[in-house]
């Protein structure tokens, strides 16, 4: 059952980095301009609603379920759910993926109404969240049962932090799935000919933002959970930990209107809050840079380094688990810088929805986050299919190639963003003299993609010779252990009834205004605009 | 791979491990609450902060009455000299599809959309505007350097997104008095 989430997860992640490496370079000065523009936009759809929803959503659901196994020691709770939730998201990717194919909903991932699709790839989209939803129901489950049935003993750490990541997504999905269940989806069934758009951004900016920590939960949880383990180290702090995801969960949310700066439809006093609860999200993000380092540097030490930097020296650096989590690292460190940037509505303005916030995402999601996924894979591989994976230098080289590609790719991404490059454009006018200037850096961003595709196709050839091996019986899974294992922990660290409560206060008061305040406003209704529909 | 020795057990241990900790988070919510107030500061003291009212204003009715009508867009010289720019975007073009405002004088854009959402984006400069259909976005600029930008929406719209190239030009104060002399509304041609 996991590996089927997993397989299902990297067979969609197969499918759609190609579109993307096309749609760059069919954008780029190597290729004229395309006869139909409508098929670089049907490609962006199929690409971004891949990646972002169905993608990352099987892997956390994968490694959520492999999670509760492994650290509660016992089978999952609900085994039957766990597979009607996987039915949910293959029928819901099944289903929505057919009209973008066919050129119906050509209306990005983000679905931009009042521009309306077919009401199938809406509904698809719908699926896939409910059978998320039934994994958030389950891995909250399970970590009840586990209490009640051992009182009085902390919850382990990676299921905790699972639950955490489960909760924020069930929570974060709300935004969105109201928007497409009360807004769009009505509209594209045509039972309503006009749609308030503006309050359908404020709505999809509840789970734009969150969505995005919600990918990087697995990342985190493995920074924390995988990685000391497989260098030979200890967790520097439990609590810590804790306290970061916990952060995530509560304030990751209620800041989504920085989406939203350059916005008529939300006055400055909100924008300046969200700014300022974007701030505060850094943190969490701060504070596991801080205690995966000093793990890191346990392993190093033990390892026989000395000296300030000697123990870098020491360290593994063969180990794919080590030197995929330092790229992802250095991919974080960058993309993090630019997140500062994007979040005062002061220097957003210069580089709101141009490339750069291409370049930043990519950098994010792809860079850092999705490197973690390969090596989450890598380490769990032998324990889900009872096969070895060898192929050490392989996997080195994948790792290395997916971090050059994604740095080729973004950096010129977000240096043409600067220059004021708008995004989700078909081909541009190279033979301009001002947008000539920028030719070179969009080249450079196709071979980067190019590298991507590469790296994508070793990774699957790496599982693929895994799934060759002969089998072998690996020992117990285990995750990293801390230097001071927590014996009792106070209810806080240990649970989130509070946090959950405080979270949604956070939400009534962030969102609440700008929510009731549109839907009070008589007029703000538009009329639907059609698309894939014949003119 | 082999299991570290146990760490040695003694509270000072756990002590001296929260309290680096405490200092770390210390310094991040420090650094965090200087952007903050820099964010603030620049916000108040440059007056670069968003518009503070949400506007709304009927799609369909735009060329029939209110500010929007054909006549009214362009570029319009107020009593106390400042200048007020109103557009429209559309799919695929913005109307004017060249804008004409004179150099180092305060100017105030009004803009809406009357389809779908687009963008407004004015190349090297910091004005950046979604145009939700339903309401109207606004901001204040200043132009200190003559020339011409592109003015690209910057938000997909619609099978033709690529083709919505705008202009600015920033003409000199005088150029500028002499085109708006008589005329209601100015922008340029081409």
């Amino acid at each position: 059952m996991i590996l089927a989430h997993f397989w299902l997860a990297f067979a969609g992640f197969g499918a759609a980095l190609p579109l993307g490496a096309w749609q760059m370079y069919i954008r780029s000065p190597l290729h004229g301009w395309i006869s139909d523009p409508e098929w670089y936009y049907r490609s962006v759809t199929a690409h971004g609603t891949t990646m972002a929803y169905v993608f990352p959503t099987l892997v956390a659901m994968g490694f959520g379920y492999f999670v509760a196994e492994a650290a509660l020691q016992r089978p999952l709770i609900g085994l039957r759910w766990a597979w009607l939730g996987f039915a949910l998201v293959v029928i819901g990717t099944v289903t929505a993926i057919i009209p973008v194919a066919l050129g119906l909903a050509s209306v990005l991932y983000t679905f931009y109404p009042p521009m309306i699709g077919n009401p199938f790839y809406y509904i698809g989209v719908v699926l896939v969240v409910v059978g998320s939803w039934i994994w958030v129901a389950l891995m909250g489950i399970n970590m009840q049962r586990w209490k009640r049935d051992n009182p009085g003993t902390p919850v382990p750490f990676p299921m905790f932090a699972t639950v955490a990541g489960a909760y924020l997504w069930g929570w974060t999905a709300v935004g969105a799935a109201l928007e497409l269940l009360f807004q769009i989806i009505p509209a594209a069934l045509g039972l309503s000919r006009t749609i308030d758009a503006g309050l359908a951004r404020v709505f999809f900016s509840w789970t734009l933002h969150a969505i995005v920590y919600f990918w990087l939960m697995p990342t985190y949880i493995a920074y924390y959970t995988i990685l000391p383990r497989a260098i030979g180290g200890r967790l520097y702090s439990d609590a810590m930990g804790r306290l970061s995801f916990i952060l995530f969960l509560v304030v990751a949310m209620p800041i989504g209107v920085h989406h939203l700066f350059a916005d008529p439809e939300v006055g400055s006093g909100f924008k300046f809050l969200h700014s300022v609860f974007t701030a505060l999200v850094a943190l969490p993000t701060l504070l596991t840079v801080f205690t995966i380092c000093a793990s890191v540097e346990i392993a190093g030490r033990l390892r026989g380094g000395k000296g300030v930097l000697g123990w870098l020296a020491a360290l593994p650096w063969r180990n794919p688990v080590m030197l995929g989590a330092a790229l992802s690292f250095v991919m974080l460190g960058f993309g993090g810088a630019g997140g500062l940037i994007n979040m005062s509505y002061q220097l957003d303005s210069t580089i709101h929805n141009t490339q750069w916030v291409t370049g930043h995402f990519h950098l994010i999601f792809g860079g850092a986050i999705v490197i973690m996924y390969f090596v989450i894979a890598y380490d769990l591989w032998p324990h889900l299919t009872g096969r070895s994976l060898d192929s050490l230098g392989l996997m080195r080289a994948q790792l290395w190639t997916w971090f050059v590609g994604m740095i080729v790719l973004t950096f010129p991404w977000h240096y043409v963003g600067i220059l004021g490059m708008p995004r989700r454009m078909a081909f541009y006018d190279y033979s301009d003299p001002v947008i000539a200037a920028q030719a070179a850096s969009v080249t450079m961003s196709v071979i980067g993609a190019a590298i991507l595709v590469v790296s994508g196709a070793l990774f699957f050839l790496v599982l693929a010779r895994g799934h060759a091996a002969p089998r072998t019986a690996p020992p117990a899974y285990r995750f990293s252990v801390a230097v001071r294992p927590p014996r009792a922990l106070p209810a806080a660290l240990n649970g989130f009834g509070l946090w959950l409560g405080l979270m949604i206060a956070l939400t009534l008061v962030n969102y609440g205004f700008p929510i009731a305040h549109l839907l009070a406003t008589p007029g703000t209704a538009v009329p639907t605009v059609n698309v894939g529909a014949l003119r | 791979m082999t299991e570290p020795p146990p760490p040695p057990s003694h509270d000072e241990g756990a002590e001296r491990i929260e309290g680096i900790e405490r200092r770390w988070a210390m310094v991040g919510i420090g650094v965090l609450l200087v952007l903050v107030v820099v964010a603030a500061f620049a916000g108040i003291h440059q007056a670069a902060m968003p518009q503070s009212r949400v506007e709304i204003v009927d799609p369909l009715r735009l060329h029939l009455s209110g500010e929007f009508i054909d006549s009214n867009l362009g570029s319009a010289v107020e009593p106390d000299g400042s200048v007020t720019v109103r557009a429209i975007g559309q799919e695929y073009s913005f109307t004017p599809s060249c804008i004409l405002v004179p150099r180092d004088t305060p100017i105030t854009f009004r803009a809406t959309s009357a389809d779908v959402v687009h963008g407004f984006l004015i190349d090297g400069t910091d004005i950046n505007l979604m145009l939700v259909p339903g309401y109207i976005s606004s901001l204040r600029a200043r132009f200190e350097t003559l020339g011409e930008r592109y003015m690209p929406c910057h938000e997909f719209c619609g099978t033709g997104h690529e083709g919505m190239w705008g202009r600015i030009k920033v003409v000199d104060k005088a150029v500028f008095a002499q085109m708006a002399a008589g005329a209601k509304r100015v922008s340029c041609v081409k």
